[in-house]
C-alpha cells in the first residue's frame, strides 16, 4: 500500500497544498485502500468517485490559485447515519435500506465545503445502538487488530465501529462518528486512534439519524489529537436548523494547540477505579498521570459521587428518547415496507418494524417504551433524569478543583466477536466511563496509551469543561508526545 | 353571576349540566409550528410538506416564534398568566397521519396559564346576566395530517399539508350550564380571536373545532363522569351535542345504568353522539420533554411587543360605543360582536364625521342605526354581506351625508341605497343620474300643497273642524305629488301655514 494512506489530515492537506502530491493521488490511494479491506466490511458502501471529485476539485483549485478549505484533499469515511445527498443511508439498518435522502447533513455538507472527499458510508452498530459493532444489520466490523498469535476477530469498538477500523486500518485518514453514550470515544480507544466528543450542541444534528436527541453528538476520529483538532473545527459551528447547536464561534483549536500544561491542574475521579478494570488499563491511567505531570500538570483527587448511578440513568433516558425518535420509521413513506396479504395498517406497521428493526434496536425500544408509560414515568424517567442533573452537578463542582479530567476510556481493551452480544448487561457495562460525559454534555476525547500484554492498543480519556475542547485537546496532545503510540495492525486483510 | 335555569327534565327530577370545551385553534402565521412550510387551505395534498412535516430521518424542528407570538397575545386578550418559561413535550402514539409517531405539545408547562372570557346576558337563549367562564390554559401543539380513505378502492392515501400546523388548545374550566351557554362562549371566544388575529375561526375549514366535555348531576351533587365528544366543528353541532349528550347521559343513569368515561363521535347527520373508544383503550401517551427543542423562554421585550399590538377588545369596544357614543347597549353589542362590523363601523363613522363636520358622537347614532337597520337589511335582502365591497364606509358615509344636509330624504336613501348595491355607484352619482335630489323650494312645494288641498275640499273641511290626523293625509299627498323628493320639513310648513291649527274653523 502506497505511503500516502499512512498521512493524517494535516498531512495530506498541506501536501496537497505544497503540490508534493496531488489530492487525486490520495483519493486514488485511498479508494484502492477501501477496496482492498471488504473483509473488514468497514463499509457498507463505497463511493469513490466522490472522493475523486472531491480531489479534482481541490486540485482545480489550487491550480486556479483559489484558497484551499480546512481539509482540502483529504479524503475521508463518512458513517452511515449523516444523511447524504444521493448516497444510501441507513443507520446500518434494514429498514432503511434504500433509502437515498434528498438532503445533506450540516457536518457533512461543512466538510465537503471544506474540501474533503468520500470515499463511503461506514457501517456502524444499527442506529448507533451497541459497542461492538455487532448490532449491524449488514454484518459485523471486524477490527484490523488481532491479539499477539491470534487469528479471532476482534470488535473495532461501537457504535462508530466502522470508523475505528477505517482509520486504524489506514484506509482513510480520518472519518465521521458520533457518541451517544461513548460511541467515538470506546471505538477510538479499542483501535488505537484520537476521536472527540465535542461539548453537546458545537456540531448540528440536523441530518443525522437521531438515537437520543439530547445526548448524540458528531465529532471526529482520526490518529493524532491535531488532526482531531482541524477536523472538529471544519465540522462544528452554530446551525440555525438544529434548536440546540450552540450559537458560538469556532475557536482556532488546532492553532492554539499546545501540550505545556503548566498551571494546569488534572482531576484524578476516585470513583472511576472500579472493579473488573483490566489492570492493564490500571497502569496505562497510573501511566498517563505521570506523563500529564511531566507536561507540568499539577495531579489532583477529585471524586464524581454519583458516577454510579449514570450508567443505569443513560440506559434509561437513552432508550426512551430512542423509541420516540424511532416511531417515523413505520413503513409508510420511506425505507422498508412489509405488507402481508391483507394487512391493515396496524398489521403493516408491526410487520415492518418486526423485519425492519434488529434486536437490540428492540430492546430499545421496548425499555425506552416501558420507562415512559403511565405508573412507571416518575420512578424510571423522571428519577434519571435527576440523577443527569446529579451527575452533571458533580462535573461542575469537580471545576473548581481542576481544569481537566484524566480518566479510562473503556474498561477493556478489545473483546472478541460474539464474546459479549448475548449478554447484553456486560456489554452496556463497557459504557461505564463514557457514558458520565455524555450526560453531562461535556468534552470528552479518547487518545492511544500504549498496548496492553496481547498487543492491543488501550486508550485514555480526557474530559474537559463545557466548551473547553481546548483544554481537552491540550491534555490528549500532552499525553500523544509521551505515549510514544506508533503501533498499528499488521496488515492481514 | 346567575346559575342557568337550564335543567334536563328526568323522570326522577331535573338534572344539571356541566360542559367544559377544549378549542383548537389554528393559528394565523404563514409558516408552521416548527418547519417553514406555508399553510395555506386548500392547496393541493401534500404541496405544502417539508422535510421536517414529512419526518425524514434526521430532521428537526424549529420553532416560528410568530406562531407563540399569536398565542400569548391571545393570553393577553383573556387577561391570562403568561408562563415566561414554558416547554414543549412529546405526545406518543403511532397513527398514519402523524408521520414522526409523535406530536409535539405542551402537557407539563404550557404557555398560557389561567385566564377567563365573560359572555353576554341573553334573556331569550336563558342566560340571565352576564357570566365569567374560567379558562384553564392555552397550549400551543402541532396538528396532524388528514387520512382521505376515497381515493382507492383498497388504499387510504395521506394529505400531510396540515402536519404541522400551529393550533392553539384553549381548555375552559367546567363552567358552562347549558348549550346556549356553550354557544356564546364559542362565539365569544371566535370573536376574541379574530379581533387578535391570532386565528381565523373559520370552522368550516377546519380552523376552529372544539372537544365537548359534558356530565350531569342532580342540584348539589358532587360532579359526575364526563365523557368527551371530539372534533366537533359549529357553534350548532356543539349545542347540539350537548343537548343529546346530556339527555343520553340523565336516560342512561335514570334506567340504572352508569356513565362510561369515555371518548365520543358526533354525526351531525343525526345530531348524536356515539362511543369511539373507551378509557381501557385509551393511548398512553407516553409524554416526555422533546430533547430536540430548548425550553421556550420569553423576555420582557417580547411581551411588551405583543400587549403592546392588541387591538382594542370587544368588550372594551362595546364599553365605549355605549359612555363615549352614547349608544344603546343593543347597537353597542351588535357593532362589535364580529371585529369586521366594528372595524366598518367605526370606519364610516371617522369619514361620516368628517363629512358632516362634526363630532363623532353626533354621527355614531345615525351611523349605528343606518348600518345595523338600513344597510344590514338591504344588504341582505339582495343576498350580499358588509366584506365584499358593494357599500364602503366611504359611499355609506357619503349617504348619510345627503341625508343630513337634506340633500336626499330617508326614503329616497333607502332607494339610493339599494341602487348603491346593485350598481356599485357612489350616492351622490345616482342622486344626480335619477334626479332623486329633495325639492326645498317653497314654491314647488306651495303649487303642489294648494293643488291638493283645492281637490280635497271635503277633507280640508273636516280637518278645520277638529279632524287633526288629517293633517299626515295632506303630508302624504303632497309628498306624492312632488314624487317623493320634497323637503319633509318644508312640507310641514307650507300646510301648516295654508291649514292652520286642527279645529279652529
Amino acid at each position: 500500500m502506497s505511503e500516502l494512506t499512512q498521512l493524517g489530515v494535516q498531512a495530506i492537506r498541506d501536501g496537497v497544498a505544497g503540490g508534493t502530491f496531488t489530492a487525486r493521488e490520495v483519493a486514488e490511494a485511498c479508494n484502492a485502500a477501501v477496496a482492498d479491506a471488504a473483509t473488514l466490511n468497514a463499509f457498507i458502501v463505497t463511493t469513490p468517485d466522490h472522493a475523486l471529485a472531491a480531489a479534482d476539485q481541490v486540485d482545480a483549485d489550487r491550480a486556479a490559485g483559489r484558497p484551499l478549505g480546512l481539509m482540502a484533499g483529504v479524503p475521508i469515511g463518512m458513517k452511515d447515519l449523516f444523511a447524504t445527498r444521493g448516497v444510501q443511508t441507513t443507520a446500518a439498518s434494514h429498514i432503511l435500506e434504500g433509502f437515498t435522502p434528498q438532503y445533506e447533513s450540516t457536518v457533512s455538507q461543512r466538510l465537503w465545503d471544506a474540501g474533503a472527499g468520500m470515499l463511503g458510508k461506514l457501517n456502524l452498530d444499527q442506529f448507533a445502538m451497541g459497542s461492538s459493532n455487532e448490532t449491524s444489520h449488514f454484518g459485523d466490523v471486524v477490527s484490523p487488530w488481532r491479539r499477539s498469535g491470534s487469528t479471532a476477530g476482534l470488535t473495532p469498538g461501537g457504535s462508530s465501529g466502522g470508523s475505528s477500523a477505517a482509520v486504524a486500518a489506514r484506509l482513510a485518514p480520518a472519518a465521521t462518528g458520533t457518541d451517544t453514550g461513548g460511541s467515538i470515544r470506546q471505538p477510538a480507544a479499542l483501535t488505537g486512534i484520537c476521536g472527540i466528543k465535542p461539548t453537546y450542541g458545537r456540531c448540528s444534528r440536523w441530518g443525522i439519524v437521531a438515537f437520543a436527541s439530547s445526548l448524540d453528538q458528531a465529532g471526529p476520529m482520526a490518529r493524532n489529537v491535531t488532526d482531531c483538532a482541524l477536523m472538529l473545527q471544519a465540522m462544528g459551528g452554530f446551525d440555525p436548523k438544529d434548536s440546540t447547536s450552540l450559537d458560538l464561534p469556532v475557536p482556532d483549536w488546532s492553532g492554539a494547540l499546545d501540550a505545556n500544561l503548566a498551571g494546569k491542574r488534572v482531576g484524578i475521579p476516585r470513583e472511576y477505579r472500579m472493579d473488573g478494570t483490566d489492570a492493564a488499563i490500571l497502569k496505562a491511567w497510573d501511566d498517563g498521570i505521570g506523563w500529564l505531570k511531566d507536561a507540568g500538570a499539577e495531579v489532583v483527587d477529585i471524586s464524581l459521587p454519583h458516577t454510579e448511578y449514570a450508567l443505569p440513568a443513560y440506559y434509561i433516558i437513552a432508550p426512551a428518547e430512542a423509541s420516540s425518535n424511532l416511531a417515523r420509521y413505520d413503513g409508510v413513506r420511506y425505507g422498508l415496507r412489509d405488507l402481508p396479504q391483507g394487512a391493515n395498517l396496524q398489521d403493516m406497521y408491526a410487520a415492518t418494524r418486526a423485519a425492519g428493526f434488529g434486536d437490540e434496536v428492540k430492546r430499545r425500544i421496548l425499555i425506552g417504551t416501558y420507562v415512559l408509560s403511565a405508573g412507571y414515568y416518575d420512578a424510571y424517567y423522571t428519577q434519571a433524569m435527576k440523577v443527569r442533573a446529579l451527575v452533571a452537578r458533580d462535573f461542575a463542582e469537580a471545576w473548581d478543583k481542576c481544569d481537566v479530567i484524566l480518566a479510562p476510556t473503556a474498561p477493556t481493551a478489545a473483546f472478541a466477536l460474539g464474546e459479549k452480544l448475548s449478554d447484553p448487561l456486560a456489554m452496556y457495562l463497557g459504557d461505564v466511563f463514557s457514558v458520565p460525559a455524555s450526560l453531562a454534555g461535556l468534552p470528552a476525547m479518547s487518545v492511544p496509551a500504549g498496548l496492553d500484554g496481547a498487543g492491543l492498543p488501550l486508550g485514555l480519556q480526557l474530559i474537559g469543561r463545557p466548551l473547553d475542547e481546548q483544554g481537552v485537546l491540550n491534555a490528549a496532545l500532552a499525553i500523544e508526545q509521551r505515549a510514544g503510540f506508533t503501533a498499528q495492525p499488521d496488515r492481514w486483510w | 353571576m346567575t346559575d342557568s335555569s337550564y335543567r334536563i327534565h328526568g323522570a326522577t327530577g331535573d338534572w344539571e349540566v356541566v360542559i367544559g370545551l377544549e378549542v383548537h385553534a389554528q393559528v394565523t402565521s404563514n409558516a408552521k409550528l416548527f418547519s417553514g412550510a406555508a399553510t395555506a387551505f386548500g392547496a393541493e395534498p401534500n404541496a405544502q410538506v417539508s422535510l421536517v412535516d414529512a419526518a425524514m430521518p434526521g430532521m428537526l424542528p424549529v420553532l416560528n416564534r410568530e406562531c407563540i407570538r399569536q398565542a400569548v397575545r391571545t393570553g393577553m386578550a383573556i387577561e391570562a398568566q403568561i408562563n415566561r418559561w414554558s416547554r414543549f413535550d412529546r405526545k406518543n402514539y403511532f397513527y398514519a397521519d402523524l408521520p414522526q409517531g409523535y406530536q409535539i405539545s405542551q402537557l407539563y408547562h404550557p404557555l398560557v396559564g389561567e385566564g377567563s372570557l365573560t359572555i353576554e346576558a341573553d334573556e331569550k337563549a336563558g342566560i340571565p346576566a352576564d357570566k365569567v367562564i374560567g379558562i384553564e390554559r392555552i397550549h400551543v401543539e402541532q396538528d396532524a395530517g388528514k387520512l382521505m380513505h376515497d381515493q382507492h378502492p383498497t388504499m387510504s392515501y395521506v394529505d400531510l399539508n396540515r402536519s404541522g400546523v400551529a393550533l392553539m388548545e384553549i381548555v375552559s374550566r367546567p363552567d358552562m350550564a347549558s348549550p346556549a351557554e356553550a354557544g356564546a362562549y364559542l362565539r365569544k371566544l371566535r370573536a376574541i380571536l379574530r379581533y387578535v388575529g391570532s386565528c381565523d375561526g373559520n370552522m368550516e375549514e377546519g380552523s376552529m373545532r372544539a372537544d365537548v366535555n359534558v356530565s350531569v348531576r342532580k342540584a348539589g351533587e358532587p360532579l359526575g363522569t364526563r365523557t368527551e365528544t371530539k372534533n366537533v366543528n359549529s357553534v350548532r353541532f356543539v349545542m347540539a351535542a350537548i343537548e343529546h349528550e346530556a339527555r343520553r347521559q340523565v336516560d342512561l343513569l335514570e334506567d340504572g345504568g352508569a356513565i362510561m368515561q369515555e371518548t365520543r363521535l358526533f354525526d351531525p347527520g343525526t345530531g348524536t353522539t356515539r362511543s369511539m373508544r373507551s378509557k381501557e383503550d385509551a393511548h398512553d401517551y407516553r409524554y416526555f420533554p422533546d430533547p430536540d427543542l430548548l425550553p421556550l423562554e420569553l423576555d420582557q421585550v417580547f411581551l411588551d411587543e405583543c400587549r403592546e399590538s392588541l387591538p382594542e377588545l370587544p368588550d372594551a369596544k362595546r364599553r365605549r360605543y355605549v359612555e363615549e357614543l352614547g349608544l344603546s347597549d343593543y347597537n353597542a353589542h351588535a357593532l362589535t360582536a364580529e371585529v369586521e362590523t366594528a372595524r366598518w363601523f367605526e370606519a364610516l363613522l371617522l369619514t361620516s364625521a368628517a363629512a358632516q363636520n362634526k363630532v363623532l358622537a353626533n354621527v355614531a347614532k345615525q351611523a349605528a342605526n343606518w348600518l345595523l337597520s338600513e344597510l344590514m337589511g338591504a344588504l341582505n335582502k339582495a343576498g350580499r354581506t358588509l366584506d365584499d365591497g358593494a357599500v364602503t364606509p366611504e359611499s355609506g358615509a357619503e349617504l348619510l351625508a345627503l341625508m343630513g344636509a337634506g340633500t336626499i330624504s330617508g326614503s329616497i336613501a333607502k332607494q339610493v341605497l339599494d341602487s348603491m348595491i346593485a350598481t356599485g355607484d357612489a350616492p351622490g352619482v345616482i342622486v344626480e343620474r335619477e334626479g332623486l335630489k329633495q325639492e326645498s323650494d317653497s314654491g314647488a312645494i306651495e303649487a303642489a300643497a294648494d293643488q291638493v288641498l283645492a281637490a280635497n275640499g271635503d277633507k280640508v273641511a273636516q280637518y278645520r273642524g277638529g279632524k287633526a290626523a288629517l293633517f299626515g293625509f295632506f303630508v302624504g299627498q303632497t309628498m306624492k305629488a312632488m314624487a317623493g323628493k320634497a323637503n319633509p320639513q318644508v312640507v310641514n310648513q307650507v300646510l301648516q301655514a295654508k291649514l292652520g291649527p286642527a279645529g279652529e274653523a
